[in-house]
Formats: structure tokens, C-alpha cells, sequence
């Protein structure tokens, strides 16, 4: 499955800038570990030491949070789109 | 409890919210007999306070400790040019007497600790969390928790912004959303990040809408939603919220820093414990030392906009920190290599990072200060920002 990731701007500096990139895979796993392939320096900002996704990165599949679907098992359909949102503290001190 | 009555200056002054079905004098009257507490003075809580001062709400507490910086105002625009200096508590409070004066303002010009969060909130009846740091969004969250009040969110980060409504009427709560924050280093600060000034206007104006709604229940809120907006693609973005069944009753107030493992405030750049595997030096050191034959190899890790305000002249590259790794092999290994950002942050990460690859702990300088402290200890006549 072709499916479109959007990038939050605190993690653009990983994707070249990029605020979106298509990548294949039929589970949310899948295309995480596709974007990843391409984006290395993604790795350590969406995965823990064990691999796991972190605590403050969630993963949202059209709105839903993947942690309430299948988590990264959850099935992909052609032209899916996941939201990564990263927590953010800032308040503008 | 019988609401307060409006006077002829109020009912002429809120006369729009008045003749409003969703408002009317019932609903003006129970604002009047309202209480919100905001939590910082600054992006968020500018417009925030501002509206609802002028909204007629009728006491509202702001919490901080900062003082109005030239820097600050390019977006809180609760404070002017004529308030930089002062504390923006008092800042904040002199302009909201001059918006409307029905309103009595209270104010904490202190940090807001796990020792008196519970004291400043009771007596309100929403809280607005407009701060800037992680170590304070867990407190201010578990502290509602427990009082049981209605916590409106607002985030920002360069061009993006998160709001919602949390611990409203059993809906989900910041720790639902996220359980742990961000180990220190992985996000960046505002100060590093930079932030477009109107965006903490947009997200504090929809805190505010949010906190009107609460106090007149009417509308559906953001409780159980996460409203995302991007300011570059004008887009907004809503995601659903809900209560994490694996999240651990929150019964007590905990030492907020060491679970984030960082200070709660942005101005402090240092991380909490860590075993760093490079040399720290201030800027008066190395003047000292670059004025007697240290010649490193100086790596600028700020970002080009940055380096557009100033840079040291004398620096070898400029490189931003996310991308060290990727130009390690780059930098010479049998020099030293001294690294600066604007404050040290960011060069203490680059510092760390290089050290990871093989860099030998001897070689590697993080400048303490940066390139801010330079301006204002060697060299004034650079600019700061």
C-alpha cells in the first residue's frame, strides 16, 4: 500500500525538511520502518532503546490514535494517511 | 450560590455578549462570578488574559516569575515597550486594570512548585495552561487532576500549535495524551526552536475561546479532542482523544523535574545528570585560552537564520546539531573542537553526539554561554537575541 506520513515541524530536520513523504507498507509498522529506511536520523526520535515506539510520539491513523486500533499492527488500505504528533512543551517564554 | 449582578458600565460594556442568546445576562452575570487561573504570561497567556479580561470574567490569577524582555515582544503582546524590565505579572496586570477594570486580578509571582500548585489552583474554577516546559505541563495536569478542575491546553512549536481541553466532565487528561514526557535533549526549546509570533496568538485565543465555553457550558469543547494547526499550510487538524485504561491514578504531586529530567523553565540550558563524555568551557575561559595560541577547530551548531543574526567570525563551520553526525567524519579528529550554539544547549548535544562516535572526550569543548554569552561578557559589541 502507497501511503502519505505527515512529518511535524519538530521533526522536519530529519526529512530534509519534508512535511510529508510517501512510503509503502500494509501495516502502520510497515511504513514507519519505510520511512525510517529512508530517514535514518528519524530512528531515535520515534523508537526507544527495545524498539518500541515512544511515549511521546503518537501515531494517529485518519484521527485515530493507533495505540486504540491494533497499535503498529494495525492495517494500512491504499492512500492512508498517518499523522506522527510529537509532544510539544513550548509557550512561548 | 445567586450570580452577581452587572452595574449600568457593565451592561453597556458587554452589551455584544448580551444580546447573544448562547450569553445574555444570565450568562455575563455567571462570568462575573468566575475564576481563572493562567499559568505564564507569555505567548499563550497574552491573548489569552487580554480576552478575557475583556470577556468580563471576573477574577483572574496569573502565575509567573519572568520579567518583560525586549525579545518577549514580537508576541506577548499583553506586554509593551514600556513594561520591558518590570515583572510581567505586574506587567500583565496593568494592562488588564486599563482593558477592564471590573476585573480583580491576582497575582503569583513566583515558580510554580509541586509545594504550592495546589494552593494557587483551589480557588479557581478553570486553569489555562499557557507555560513553555514540560516539568510545569505535568504539574499543572496532575495537580487539576486532583482538584478536579477543567485544564485548557495550548502548545506551540515554530508554526505549529495543539490545544485541548483536558480533565473536563471525566474526559481524557494530558498523560492520556501523553504519558511521559521527552527524554532532555531529544525536543527542542522555543528559545532554540524559534516560533512565528502570531501562532501563540492563534492557540491562545482558541484557550481562550474554550475557557469561555467551560465557564458558560455552552458549545462542545475540545474535551477528548486534540485540535493540531499548522500556520505554513493554514490547516487545522483534529484528533480523537481518549482516557488511557493503562495510566496509574494520579494521587499526589511528584518532584516534576527529575521525572522530565529537566529544569522547568527554558532559560537554564543544562541537562540533569548527566556523565558527559566531553570538556565544558565558559566564554571567559576560552577567551582566555584562545588568547594565549589555543587554536581549536570551531563548529557553529546553530541554524543558518541564526548565524544570520551573528556568528563568531573566527568560527571554522556552521552546521545545525541535528545534522553533526551526518559531517562527523568531516571534522578533524587530532584537534580540539570546540563547539557553540546560542546558549550551550544544543552544543552540549553536538558535544555528546560526537563523543558517541569515537570523538576522544579530551578534544571535545562544549562554550558554556554560547554565543549570546560571548556578546555579553567579551564582546558586547555583538548583537543578542
Amino acid at each position: 500500500m502507497t501511503v502519505s506520513i505527515r512529518i511535524p515541524t519538530p521533526l522536519r530536520p530529519y526529512t530534509d525538511g519534508e512535511s510529508a513523504v510517501t512510503v509503502e507498507g500494509s501495516t502502520v509498522g510497515d511504513a514507519l520502518g519505510s520511512l525510517t529506511a529512508v530517514h535514518a536520523g528519524l530512528t531515535k526520535h520515534l523508537r526507544d532503546d527495545k524498539g518500541g515506539l515512544r511515549s511521546f510520539v503518537n501515531v494517529y491513523l485518519s484521527g485515530e490514535d493507533i495505540r486504540f486500533l491494533d497499535g503498529e499492527g494495525t492495517p494500512l488500505t491504499e492512500g492512508a494517511v498517518l499523522t506522527i504528533v510529537p509532544s510539544i512543551a513550548g509557550g512561548s517564554r | 450560590m445567586s450570580l452577581p449582578e452587572l452595574n449600568r458600565d457593565e451592561i453597556a460594556r458587554y452589551s455584544r455578549h448580551l444580546i447573544l442568546d448562547e450569553v445574555g445576562m444570565e450568562g455575563q452575570r455567571r462570568l462575573k462570578g468566575s475564576s481563572v487561573l493562567c499559568i505564564g504570561t507569555g505567548g499563550l497567556g497574552s491573548p489569552l488574559l487580554m480576552y478575557l479580561a475583556a470577556a468580563g470574567v471576573g477574577r483572574i490569577g496569573i502565575v509567573d516569575f519572568d520579567v518583560v524582555d525586549t525579545s518577549n515582544l514580537q508576541r506577548q503582546v499583553i506586554h509593551g515597550t514600556s513594561t520591558v524590565g518590570i515583572s510581567k505579572v505586574q506587567s500583565a496586570a496593568k494592562r488588564i486594570a486599563d482593558i477592564n477594570p471590573h476585573v480583580q486580578v491576582d497575582i503569583f509571582e513566583e515558580a510554580l512548585t509541586s509545594d504550592n500548585a495546589i494552593r494557587i489552583f483551589k480557588p479557581y474554577d478553570v486553569v489555562v495552561d499557557g507555560t513553555d516546559n514540560f516539568p510545569t505541563r505535568y504539574l499543572v495536569n496532575d495537580a487539576c487532576v486532583i482538584l478536579g478542575k477543567p485544564n485548557v491546553y495550548g502548545s506551540i512549536f515554530k508554526f505549529e500549535g495543539q490545544a485541548s481541553v483536558f480533565n473536563y466532565q471525566g474526559g481524557p487528561n494530558y498523560r492520556d495524551l501523553y504519558p511521559e514526557p521527552p527524554p532532555p535533549g531529544l525536543v527542542p526549546s522555543c528559545a532554540e526552536g524559534g516560533v512565528l509570533g502570531i501562532l501563540p496568538g492563534v492557540i491562545g485565543c482558541i484557550q481562550a475561546t474554550e475557557t469561555l465555553k467551560v465557564l458558560l457550558g455552552k458549545g462542545d469543547t475540545l474535551s477528548g479532542r486534540l485540535l493540531l494547526y499548522d500556520a505554513m499550510a493554514m490547516s487545522f487538524q483534529e484528533l480523537k482523544l481518549r482516557k488511557d485504561p493503562k495510566l496509574a491514578p494520579i494521587t499526589e504531586l511528584i518532584d516534576y523535574q527529575q521525572f522530565c529530567g529537566m529544569p522547568a523553565n527554558d532559560h537554564d540550558q543544562s541537562l540533569v545528570a548527566t556523565d558527559e563524555q566531553f570538556q565544558r568551557i565558559d566564554v571567559l575561559a576560552a577567551r582566555d585560552r584562545l588568547g594565549t595560541g589555543w587554536k581549536p577547530y570551531v563548529l557553529d551548531v546553530r541554524g543558518a537564520s541564526e548565524a544570520d543574526i551573528v556568528r563568531l567570525e573566527w568560527a571554522d563551520r556552521l552546521q545545525p546539531h541535528s545534522q553533526v553526525a551526518d559531517i562527523a567524519n568531516e571534522l578533524p579528529r587530532d584537534r580540539d573542537i570546540l563547539i557553540h550554539c546560542k546558549m550551550g544547549g544544543r552544543s552540549a548535544k553536538a558535544c555528546a553526539t560526537l563523543a558517541e562516535l569515537g570523538f576522544a572526550s579530551e578534544r571535545l569543548f562544549n562554550l558554556d554561554g554560547g554565543i549570546v554569552g560571548w556578546a555579553k561578557e567579551v564582546d558586547p559589541t555583538l548583537p543578542t537575541y
